[in-house]
């Protein structure tokens, strides 16, 4: 599902990303790590075609419409609430009966009595959950995590551990610095050293 | 096409209901062109022109405009909603038409009180004058939101804005105050209705190059 040879990525003088070879099957996990600044939020952003390489060839061979992406910011507006935000999100994926898997999401992880308050009012490990709800939201084929477990409390983690174990046909690049939260899900890991 | 109606609808809604809750945009627009109008009518003599009061009149609406465009993509900016938004299966010219909406909205609620101002303090307000400024407001809007959302990507945005959108209005000033004060204001507002019609297809059809690499 996702090819890449010699990837990279420069924004203006500074490399942000530097010759990565990448191949990852549909349904595979794949688990990048590497310390601050070696370009793990880069690849993910290259990968969801929020930027483009500045060297080597990337394929990803899946629509936009099908990727879900848990960036660094939750993505969401502050001043709506958590079924406000999803509803328009369901809106423009246009997902059927759109109303019953957010309440679904919600309740899933743990936000239903939340559903009515203000997404600026919210602790960053609510916001977190949240913005997995987004990501999750139209079943996406290829998801796409950048440090999904920060802020994660104990529980959260292991909802989405439940999450990402659930659909097998999903294939899932989560780039992290605790790898060992993920344990042993992971099929594939890409070690990303310093540029 | 309904579906393109619908993501610009549901946009354009979220945008009025942010403005609502978060009271950013709007009040400060509405400070800031009664205080110009005020400071204005004390500014000018007595005995001035009807053409400098209308050419004040345009002046205060063109920068009070500038502060809805200026925070027009804030949120998408502060919170990088802009990514959820681009990485959505729509159209991307549904989000530059959804915000072109929602700041059109701002601007005719900030002159609902402009132009009563300007008839209190200068001349009465004229159907011309009105036109012109239902006419002037989608050709800001529609202007206004591409150089925003293209100065929100840049660091100095708030410098940028103004370099890039006062070039761009001088014809809207030109048409505004020509449809105020003009024996044949026709002329004048088939030049804005112009303008607009022109600016609005390069902004709809520029967009997507705007927000993406």
């Amino acid at each position: 599902m996702i090819h890449a040879r010699g990837l990279g990525r420069r924004f203006g003088d500074k490399r942000a990303l530097a010759d990565v070879d990448v191949d990852v099957g549909t349904g595979e996990l794949l688990l990048v790590t590497g310390p601050n600044g070696s370009g793990k939020t880069t690849l993910l952003r290259l990968i969801a075609g929020l930027i483009v390489p500045t060297s080597g060839e990337l394929e990803v061979a899946v629509d936009r419409a099908r990727i879900g992406f848990l960036g660094h910011e939750p993505l969401l507006y502050r001043e709506l609430t958590p079924l406000e935000n999803l509803d328009l999100y369901g809106r423009l994926y246009r997902i059927p009966e759109r109303r019953e898997r957010i309440g679904m999401l919600l309740e899933r992880f743990g936000l239903w009595e939340a559903r009515r308050e203000q997404t600026g009012a919210f602790s960053r490990g609510m916001l977190q959950r949240l913005a997995l709800c987004r990501a999750l939201l139209h079943e996406p084929d290829l998801l796409l995590l950048d440090e999904p477990f920060s802020a994660l409390d104990a529980g959260g983690t292991e909802l989405l551990l439940d999450e990402l174990g659930r659909a097998s046909s999903r294939t899932v690049v989560v780039a992290s610095h605790l790898p060992e939260r993920l344990g042993p899900i992971p099929s594939a890991r890409l070690a990303l050293g310093p540029t | 096409m309904t579906g393109y109606l619908s993501d610009v609808t549901a946009l354009a809604r979220k945008d009025l209901v942010v403005e609502l809750r978060s009271r950013d945009t709007v009040p400060a627009m509405l400070l800031f062109v009664v205080a110009t109008l005020v400071i204005f009518h004390f500014a000018l003599p007595d005995d001035s022109s009807r053409l400098a009061a209308a050419g004040m009149l345009w002046i205060a609406l063109l920068f009070t405009a500038l502060l809805a465009l200026v925070r027009s993509f804030v949120a998408e900016r502060d919170e990088a909603v802009i990514d959820g938004l681009l990485l959505a299966p729509c159209d991307r010219s549904a989000i530059w038409l959804g915000k072109t909406i929602s700041v059109f909205a701002f601007l005719a609620l900030a002159e609902a009180v402009a132009l009563p101002a300007f008839a209190l303090f200068y001349d009465p307000v004229t159907w011309e004058l009105i036109a012109g400024v239902a006419l002037a407001n989608v050709g800001i809007a529609a202007v206004g939101t591409l150089l925003g959302a293209m100065a929100a990507a840049s660091r100095a945005r708030e410098l940028l804005l103004p370099l890039l959108f006062l070039p761009l209005a001088i014809p809207i000033v030109v048409g505004g105050v020509g449809a105020t004060l003009a024996e044949d204001p026709g002329r004048y507002l088939g030049f804005l209705g112009l303008y607009d019609l022109i600016f609005a297809i390069l902004s709809w059809a520029s967009f997507e190059y705007v927000v993406t690499e």
